[in-house]
C-alpha cells in the first residue's frame, strides 16, 4: 500500500466534548488550516488526518471528531476503540460545557485504553471578554486528573498546533518506551501486544 | 452488479406491470457519468419505474412504452457506443429496437429543438442570476454547470429536451463518457463548458438560490414537454377528489416546482384528497399547531425542557444553505458575509431560525421517546423551503422572510411541522435511544452492497472501513449531508411517491449511491483515503439529472430484490 514509506506511525486521536464547543473547527484548523463560522453539527463521526514530523519520525494523526450529543453515544462509544489520544474540549465562555468534563472523562476511561493520553482543551480564547471558566481553575483540575491542559482558539489558531502535537509527542513517547507491534494498516495501540498480533487485532481495528 | 440472467427475467416480468410515464426511463439513461455506470443505467433505464404498484397500463411490451415517449437523447449521440455498452448487459434485440425507435423519434424532435434553442438561450441568460457558484475557484466553470443543471431541472425528467440546446454540436453523451470520473466539476461538465460560450455573468451568488430546484425566477419558458407535464399535474389537482395513486405515479419522476407545495401536502397525507375538505382540515391542523406553541413553547426554559431547547438553540443558528449544500470547507466569501449583510441568506434571518426552533422544540417535547436528535433539524428544511417558495416570485437569495405576511409565515410553519411529523413517524426508531433503526438500516445496507457489488464490499472489508462510520450519517440525515438541497428536494418527490420511501426505498437509494462511486472507492488504497472519500463525496454540482439516475438505479435494485424481502434481515 506504499504508506509505510510515508509515515512511521498512525495514531488515532479522538475529539470529545459537549456540542458546540468547537471540536470540528479544531479538527479543520489542525488538519486543513480552515475555520468555518457556520460549521454545521457533526453527525455520527467525521474523520480527518494530518501527518506531522516529530523527532524525525513521521506520524500520521488519524483524528476522529465525534458528535457531542448524548443521543449519539450509543453509536460513538465504539469509536473510542484503538484511540491512543484524546482532546477533551470545552468552551471557556460556557461554564456548563466545563461542568460536563468529568462525565466525559468517565466515559472516556470506560471505553478507551487506560493509557490513553488526554488533554483538556479550553477553546474559544478569542472570546476572552465572555470567559466564564477561569484558566487557573481548569489548570488545577487537569493537574489533579493527570491531564495535559491548554487553552486554544480554533478561530485565530492560538495553540491549536501545540495542543495536537503535544498529545502526539506524548503518545510517541509512550509508544517508544514499550514493545509495540503495528498492524498493516491499523493504528498503533499502547497495549503491549503479543508478537503474533500483527494482523487484524480487534483492538487495533479502526473503529 | 446483478447478473445478466436476472436482468432478462426481471425485465420481462416487469414489462406487464409497468404503468405510467416513461420519460423517466430516458432520464435515467441519459448522460452517463462513466461507461460502467452508464451500462448499468441502461439496464435500469429499460425498466420504467412505476410509482406504486397498482395501476398497470395495457402496454405489454417495452416497445409500446417507448413509442409513447416523446423525447430521447441528443442529436449526434454515438449510438453505436451506447448500444455496445448496453449490449454487454442486456438483450441485444431489445436494445436495438429501443434505440432505433428513439433515434427515429428524436430526429423528428431535432428540428423542433433547434427552434427552441434560441428561446432557451435567451431564457438561460435571464436565469443566470439564479445560478450559484459554490466556490470561488472557478466561477466560470461552475456558472456553466449551473446553467446546465438549471436547464436540466426545469422539469425533472425532461433531461434531453432541455439539455440539447446548449450543445450545438450535440455530442453531449460522448463528452460525458470521455470526461474523467470522480471530479465531476472538472470532468463531467468540462466538456460541456467547452461547447458553450457564456454571456456575462454576475459574481458569486449565495447558495440560497440553488434550493429552489433551479427554477426560482418568475415564469421561465418551459419546453413543451415540461408544460405538458405541469398540465397533467394541474388537471390531477383540479378535480374534486385527487386521485392519489395517479399523483404518486406522476410524482415519482419529479414534481414541477409550481405544484410541488400542494403535491407534497397531498402525498404526505397532510391534505385530504377531497378538495372540499382541504380548507377546513388545514385550518384545524394549523390551529392545533398554534395551540401547541402556546402550550409548550413558553416552557422551553423550564427546567425539564431546558436541555432539549438548549440543544436545538445551539443547532439552528448553525444551519444555513451553505451548510446543507457544501462540504465543511467553506469559501471565503461565505465566511465573510456578516450577519448584517443586506443579502442575508434565508437561514440566517432570525425569524426563520425562530420558526425552526419552535417546530423542533414542539416536536421533541411531543415525542419523548426520541426527543430532539441532531439531524432532525435538517429534515425540516425541505418542507419549509418548498412551502416558502409557494409565495416567492423573485429569486430566493434576495428573499426577505419579513416580506411575507405574518399569516402566510405562520401557515408555512404549521404545515412544515405537520409534514415533518409525518415523515418522522415512519422513521422514529432512527432516533430513539441507541438509534436501533439506523443500526438496522446500516446493517441492511452492508448486506445489500455485499450482494450487488462484491468488489466494493470486499474493498471496504480489506481496508477495515465499517459501514457505520460513513453510512450512519446517510441514514440519520437521509442523505441530506451528502447532497445539495435541491437534490434532496427532488429526491423527496420520489420518496413521498413511494410506499415507505423514507424508510424502505431510502435503503436502495443509499446502496445505489454507494455503488455509484465504485470507481473512486476502488482507487483508494488505504483506510484514511477511503474514509475521507466517503465522507466527502463530490456531489456539489449534482442536479435533477444525477438524482434521476440514482433513483432509477435504486428502483432497479429494489425490484431485483423484490422476491427476497427478507434478504436484509438476516
Amino acid at each position: 500500500m506504499g504508506s509505510d514509506e510515508a509515515y512511521n506511525f498512525v495514531f488515532k486521536v479522538v475529539l470529545i466534548g459537549e456540542s458546540g464547543v468547537g471540536k470540528s473547527n479544531l479538527l479543520s484548523r489542525f488538519t486543513k488550516n480552515e475555520f468555518n463560522h457556520d460549521s454545521r453539527t457533526t453527525i455520527g463521526v467525521e474523520f480527518s488526518t494530518r501527518t506531522v514530523l516529530l523527532n524525525n519520525f513521521t506520524i500520521k494523526a488519524q483524528i476522529w471528531d465525534t458528535a457531542g450529543l448524548e443521543r449519539y453515544r450509543a453509536i460513538t462509544s465504539a469509536y473510542y476503540r484503538g484511540a491512543v489520544g484524546a482532546l477533551l474540549v470545552y468552551d471557556i465562555t460556557k461554564h456548563l460545557t466545563y461542568e460536563s468534563v468529568e462525565r466525559w472523562l468517565k466515559e472516556l476511561y470506560e471505553h478507551a485504553d487506560p493509557h490513553i493520553v488526554v488533554m483538556l482543551v479550553g477553546n474559544k480564547t478569542d472570546l476572552e471578554s465572555e470567559r466564564s471558566v477561569p484558566n487557573e481553575e481548569a489548570k488545577d483540575f487537569a493537574e489533579k486528573k493527570g491531564l495535559f491542559f491548554l487553552e486554544t482558539s480554533a478561530l485565530d489558531s492560538t495553540n491549536v498546533e501545540a495542543a495536537f502535537t503535544t498529545v502526539l509527542a506524548e503518545i510517541h513517547k509512550k509508544v517508544s518506551s514499550k514493545e509495540v507491534v503495528r498492524g498493516p494498516m491499523s493504528a498503533v495501540t499502547l497495549n503491549s501486544p503479543k508478537a503474533e498480533d500483527t494482523e487484524k487485532k480487534s483492538c487495533c481495528k479502526n473503529i | 452488479m446483478s447478473s445478466d440472467g436476472n436482468k432478462k427475467q426481471f425485465w420481462k416480468r416487469n414489462a406487464a406491470k409497468v404503468p405510467g410515464s416513461i420519460q423517466h426511463v430516458y432520464g435515467a439513461q441519459h448522460p452517463p457519468f462513466d461507461p460502467l455506470l452508464h451500462a448499468n443505467l441502461i439496464k435500469a433505464g429499460n425498466k420504467p419505474p412505476p410509482a406504486t404498484p397498482g395501476k398497470p397500463k395495457k402496454a405489454t411490451t417495452f416497445q409500446e412504452f417507448e413509442s409513447i415517449t416523446s423525447d430521447a437523447w441528443d442529436v449526434g449521440d454515438d449510438d453505436d457506443e451506447l448500444l455496445a455498452m448496453a449490449a454487454q448487459n442486456l438483450n441485444i434485440e431489445v436494445v436495438m429496437e429501443t434505440a432505433n425507435k428513439v433515434i427515429e423519434n428524436h430526429s423528428k424532435q431535432q428540428e423542433k429543438q433547434r427552434q427552441d434553442e434560441t428561446s432557451e438561450l435567451d431564457r438561460r441568460e435571464d436565469d443566470t442570476q439564479e445560478e450559484v457558484a459554490e466556490d470561488d475557484e472557478d466561477n466560470e466553470e461552475e456558472e456553466e454547470e449551473d446553467r446546465v443543471e438549471e436547464g436540466d431541472a426545469t422539469s425533472p425528467e425532461v433531461l434531453f429536451g432541455s439539455q440539447s440546446s446548449p450543445y450545438t454540436d450535440g455530442r453531449l453523451v460522448k463528452s460525458h463518457s470521455e470526461a474523467p470520473i470522480g471530479s465531476p466539476k472538472a470532468g463531467e461538465h468540462a466538456a460541456l463548458h467547452r461547447q458553450r460560450s457564456l454571456p456575462h455573468r454576475p459574481p458569486v451568488i449565495p447558495l440560497v438560490a440553488r434550493m429552489a430546484d433551479q427554477n426560482t425566477s418568475g415564469t421561465p419558458a418551459m419546453t413543451e414537454r415540461e408544460a405538458s407535464r405541469l398540465d397533467k399535474f394541474k388537471q390531477l389537482l383540479a378535480g374534486p377528489n385527487t386521485d392519489l395513486d395517479e399523483l404518486r405515479k406522476l410524482s415519482w419522476s419529479g414534481i414541477p416546482r409550481q405544484v410541488r407545495p400542494i403535491a407534497w401536502k397531498l402525498l404526505s397525507g397532510y391534505l385530504p384528497a377531497n378538495a372540499e375538505r382541504r380548507e377546513s382540515v388545514l385550518q384545524r391542523k394549523r390551529q392545533e399547531y398554534f395551540g401547541f406553541i402556546q402550550q409548550y413553547y413558553d416552557s422551553r426554559n423550564d427546567e425539564h425542557h431546558q436541555d432539549t431547547y438548549r440543544q436545538i438553540h445551539i443547532d439552528i443558528p448553525r444551519m444555513s444553505p451553505e451548510s446543507l449544500v457544501l462540504q465543511p470547507k467553506v469559501t471565503e466569501i461565505h465566511i465573510d458575509i456578516p450577519r448584517t449583510n443586506p443579502l442575508i441568506p434565508l437561514f440566517q434571518q432570525a425569524s426563520v431560525q425562530e420558526i425552526f426552533e419552535r417546530i423542533l422544540f414542539i416536536w421533541a417535547i411531543r415525542h419523548p421517546a426520541s426527543g430532539y436528535v441532531q439531524g432532525i433539524n435538517d429534515l425540516v428544511t425541505p418542507f419549509f423551503v418548498v412551502f416558502v417558495f409557494e409565495y416567492i416570485e423573485e429569486e430566493v437569495e434576495n428573499f426577505d422572510v419579513s416580506s411575507l405576511q405574518e399569516e402566510a409565515l405562520r401557515n408555512i410553519e404549521a404545515d412544515s411541522f405537520w409534514c415533518m411529523s409525518k415523515l418522522l413517524d415512519g422513521i422514529q426508531d432512527n432516533y430513539t435511544f441507541a438509534q436501533p433503526g439506523i443500526q438496522k438500516k446500516v446493517k441492511a445496507l452492508e448486506e445489500l452492497v455485499s450482494r450487488i457489488d462484491e468488489s466494493v464490499h470486499r474493498h471496504m472489508q480489506q481496508y477495515e472501513v465499517e459501514y457505520l462510520q460513513f453510512a450512519f450519517r446517510w441514514m440519520n440525515n437521509l442523505l441530506m449531508r451528502e447532497l445539495p438541497l435541491r437534490c434532496t428536494i427532488r429526491l423527496w418527490d420520489t420518496y413521498q411517491a413511494e410506499p415507505e420511501g423514507f424508510s424502505h426505498f431510502h435503503l436502495y437509494v443509499c446502496a445505489a449511491f454507494l455503488v455509484r462511486w465504485r470507481k473512486e472507492i476502488l482507487e483508494e488504497r488505504d483506510f484514511q483515503g477511503l474514509m475521507i472519500l466517503l465522507q466527502n463525496l463530490p456531489t456539489m454540482h449534482w442536479g435533477n439529472e444525477e438524482v434521476s439516475v440514482l433513483l432509477a438505479e435504486a428502483y432497479r435494485l429494489k425490484f431485483a430484490f423484490a422476491d427476497a424481502p427478507n434478504h436484509y434481515k438476516r
